[in-house]
């Protein structure tokens, strides 16, 4: 009955996978981040297109450099830091100076991401830390928009863009209005309501045809590149609806006590809401993985989002409404813990019974 | 109408089930080996004791081991032919054991010739749990606990329910589905010793709803017996297991660290009371069960009947598989642990038997482990409810006594929901095998010391 021994390999069981692993999730990330990458160029012309790039090789030369200096393989093949690249790009102005982009794209890898030790121990949003840097760094650049369509958007760059490096701005100014557009067709919808008093329809807000960030733009853009994530089983469409469940239910009780606020829905279509509820607030990484703990975080991102846009000196308060949803993470899962499968109450209080 | 209900219990996965390409094929008898290696403990609990000698010849049903205390189960000799030897040999769990090894009379009709029929409407509750411990049964849905054991009658804690699991979550296994679609009325009787050993009034069949023939039979062969009631579940891993099963039919859960009976319900598999059904009439000791051989390694995958102590190598050998690299597992791919030697048995708790080729199954050793990204489809997975990913870090951390007293580890059975899930490809429910052995070698370690201060006094 004597046939050769076979090599038998010895696994521990389980011995099937799902085949969805990190890259893949990542990568489809990225796929769904593409309609909205077109739809921003299309709107904004070559300063958009010039700046996605630009921030998206600075965040991946940023990566890599820190692979070689930790003497590690290159961990781009995970694809997360594409992702950083390309939200990170996404927030900044279309006429957002490049070499700013650069700065933000390094902070975003540096202090956001490896300082924490890489993909999945990072505590906050690299793309937001990013953001949030050159906020406080920038506040100038970073509040200077350009309306979408301008007629030779595809020809030439908007000033500002080739700011050389380390110097202020360029004025767009000039450019703008030899373009034919105005002043206040370059204010965002919601600085608009803020300082100006003026509201923006509803339909533009969801079409996106608004000054603003890069992907700020179109809420219905932003819910169908989400919704392809959710069927695939890569977002957890959890976190967005309770966002909006936040702001809405926050929104309208100020609205209610003071009609000059905002109302729900301008809250909910306006400003990065839907791109951060979507693509920021569902970074796997920041959020919480307990089922109660991300209800909890979500509503909270909403419940800021509200109060910053209301009541501080900034139109707009997803960003430090993430960032601190972020934050507050390891604090909401250690509160969260799912009740596990029979436990008994009484023994976790008596346990001196025994 | 409860046939339109779907049961169902909270978490778990849906992996790809690759039944379809032995479900369809009838239960096949295999020759017997030239010889048979019964290791003594075959099922959950102390060890069988031999009854045979070196030498000695044995009829093909004939005890050759007895039940050594309550739990603990006989071993029937599945052949006959002359005992060998009595030594250590290797077993599917990896550890040598000692084995009564029988070499097969070549020419012997192989009939079963060993039996004392019993009459059981004149048993009482103790002589039928004793019947039924004299016939070696164990749980063939791979646990191999002795089955009389939980059909012992206990006032202090009734039974009001018998559920019978037909549930068969695993990939691949095929065993139950084939024995509830070809022995119903084995089934059906071996129902009602149960329910007569216990005094349990009521059996629930609960069957997965990928397996509506089995249904359809089974409800086919039940005429008067409205006691007896089939119902399907969801098809979901691992609907099959216990606990699962209690919730997902009963919306009841068993207490952390309980057992069913404590929310008054009795589990047994089809597969053993169909067993039951067919060998205490005839007062005959469990010599073999039916496995599925399946996998791509398999050129004739099928469901068997195989003698138990039929070495696994002469089972390949037969249904000719031939690669020179590959990976042999006893059990499901979800639980089942692979093998490390052919000459190891089919025993009672052997409910498959996977060979994969090479390019089939995962090499751990190559498969690239990312960081905890925090995506949490370990919690939704885990059907204990658990928090795979904490534990998960601190099992890297070996805080092994943290997770069981905080984090609920001993709650795990270890169904490899959350390692089949996790996209950054972590061993998890690996670490939490490690934990809980050390935290049992610990523990054992302490009473010892324990035990040794208290007798210095």
């Amino acid at each position: 009955m004597m046939r050769k021994p076979p090599r038998i390999e010895l696994h521990t069981a389980p011995h099937a996978v799902d085949g969805q692993g990190v890259a893949v999730i990542m990568r489809n990330v990225v796929y769904s981040l593409l309609p909205l990458l077109a739809y921003v160029v299309w709107l904004f012309g070559l300063s958009a297109l010039m700046l996605i790039l630009v921030v998206l090789l600075s965040t991946l030369a940023t990566e890599r450099f820190f692979n070689w200096m930790g003497k590690q393989g290159s961990t781009l093949d995970d694809w997360s830091a594409v992702i950083t690249g390309l939200l990170l790009a996404l927030t900044l102005p279309p006429g957002f100076p490049l070499w700013m982009g650069a700065v933000a794209a390094i902070i975003s890898i540096a202090l956001g991401k490896v300082l924490f030790g890489g993909l999945g121990y990072n505590l906050l949003n690299p793309a937001l830390v990013g953001r949030a840097f050159v906020q406080a760094a920038f506040p100038v650049a970073i509040t200077t928009w350009t309306p979408p369509f301008i007629a030779t958007r595809f020809a030439e760059f908007i000033p500002s863009t080739l700011t050389p490096p380390f110097m202020q701005p360029l004025d767009s100014g000039p450019w703008l209005t030899a373009s034919g557009m105005d002043a206040i067709s370059s204010a965002t919808p919601l600085g608009l309501h803020k300082f100006e008093s003026v509201s923006t329809p509803l339909e533009s807000l969801f079409m996106g045809t608004t000054a603003g960030s890069a992907g700020e733009t179109s809420a219905l853009l932003i819910l169908l590149c989400g919704a392809y994530l959710a069927l695939r089983k890569m977002l957890n469409w959890r976190i967005p609806m309770y966002v909006f469940i936040g702001v809405i239910v926050t929104s309208a009780l100020l609205h209610w006590l003071d009609d000059t606020n905002p109302d729900p829905l301008f809250m909910l279509f306006s400003g990065g809401l839907m791109l951060g509820a979507v693509f920021m607030a569902t970074d796997m990484v920041g959020s919480p993985i307990t089922p109660r703990g991300v209800m909890i975080y979500g509503l909270l991102i909403g419940f800021l989002t509200v109060i910053i846009r209301v009541y501080g000196s900034l139109s707009e308060g997803v960003m430090y409404a993430i960032l601190l949803g972020n934050a507050a993470t390891p604090l909401i899962e250690m509160a969260t813990q799912p009740r596990a499968f029979g436990e008994r109450k009484a023994a976790a209080k008596g346990k001196t019974d025994d | 109408m409860q046939w339109l209900q779907r049961f169902h219990f909270k978490g778990g996965i849906h992996p790809h089930y690759h039944k379809d390409r032995t479900s369809d094929l009838s239960i096949r008898r295999l020759p017997f080996p030239p010889r048979l290696i019964l290791p003594l403990d075959q099922h959950i609990g102390a060890p069988a004791l031999p009854l045979v000698r070196p030498g000695q010849e044995v009829l093909r049903g004939e005890k050759i081991a007895e039940a050594n205390g309550f739990v603990s189960a006989p071993i029937h000799a599945p052949a006959t032919g002359r005992v060998t030897s009595i030594e250590l040999k290797p077993t599917a769990r990896g550890s040598l054991t000692r084995s009564i090894v029988i070499e097969v009379s070549k020419g012997d009709p192989q009939e079963v010739r060993v039996g004392s029929p019993h009459d059981i409407d004149s048993m009482d509750h103790d002589e039928l749990v004793r019947a039924i411990q004299d016939s070696g049964l164990a749980g063939l849905g791979g646990a191999a606990f002795p089955s009389h054991v939980k059909l012992k009658k206990d006032d202090t804690r009734p039974a009001d329910l018998l559920l019978v699991n037909g549930c068969e979550c695993e990939p691949y296994l095929t065993t139950d589905h084939r024995v509830m679609l070809e022995q119903p009325e084995d089934l059906i009787q071996g129902i009602k010793y149960a329910l007569k050993a216990t005094g349990t009034r009521r059996a629930i069949i609960g069957i997965e709803d990928n397996k509506l023939d089995a249904v359809e039979t089974i409800r086919a062969h039940l005429h008067h017996e409205k006691f007896i009631e089939v119902r399907t579940v969801e098809t979901r891993y691992p609907q099959g297991a216990e606990k699962l099963l209690v919730k997902s039919l009963l919306g009841k859960e068993v207490p952390e660290g309980g057992l069913p009976i404590d929310v008054g319900v009795i589990i047994h598999n089809v597969g053993t009371l169909a067993q039951m059904g067919k060998l205490l009439p005839a007062g005959e000791g469990l010599i073999e069960r039916i496995v599925t051989i399946t996998g791509t390694g398999v050129e004739k995958p099928g469901n068997y009947k195989i003698p138990l102590g039929t070495p696994i190598g002469f089972v390949l050998d037969t249904l000719r598989i031939d690669t020179t690299r590959e990976s042999i597992i006893l059990g499901g791919p979800m639980m089942g642990p692979a093998m490390g030697s052919l000459e190891a048995p089919v025993t009672k708790g052997t409910s498959g038997i996977l060979v994969f080729h090479e390019r089939d199954f995962i090499d751990r050793e190559h498969v690239k482990v990312y960081p905890c990204i925090k995506c949490g489809r370990c919690v939704d997975a885990c059907p204990m409810r658990l928090n795979p990913a904490q534990l998960g870090w601190l099992a890297a951390k070996r805080e092994y006594p943290v997770m069981a007293e905080k984090h609920h580890l001993n709650n795990c059975f270890e169904c490899g929901c959350c390692s089949y899930i996790c996209p950054s490809h972590i061993p998890l429910v690996q670490y939490f095998r490690i934990a809980k052995a050390v935290n049992r070698e610990q523990a054992e370690k302490q009473r010892k010391l324990e035990a040794e201060a208290e007798s210095e006094q």
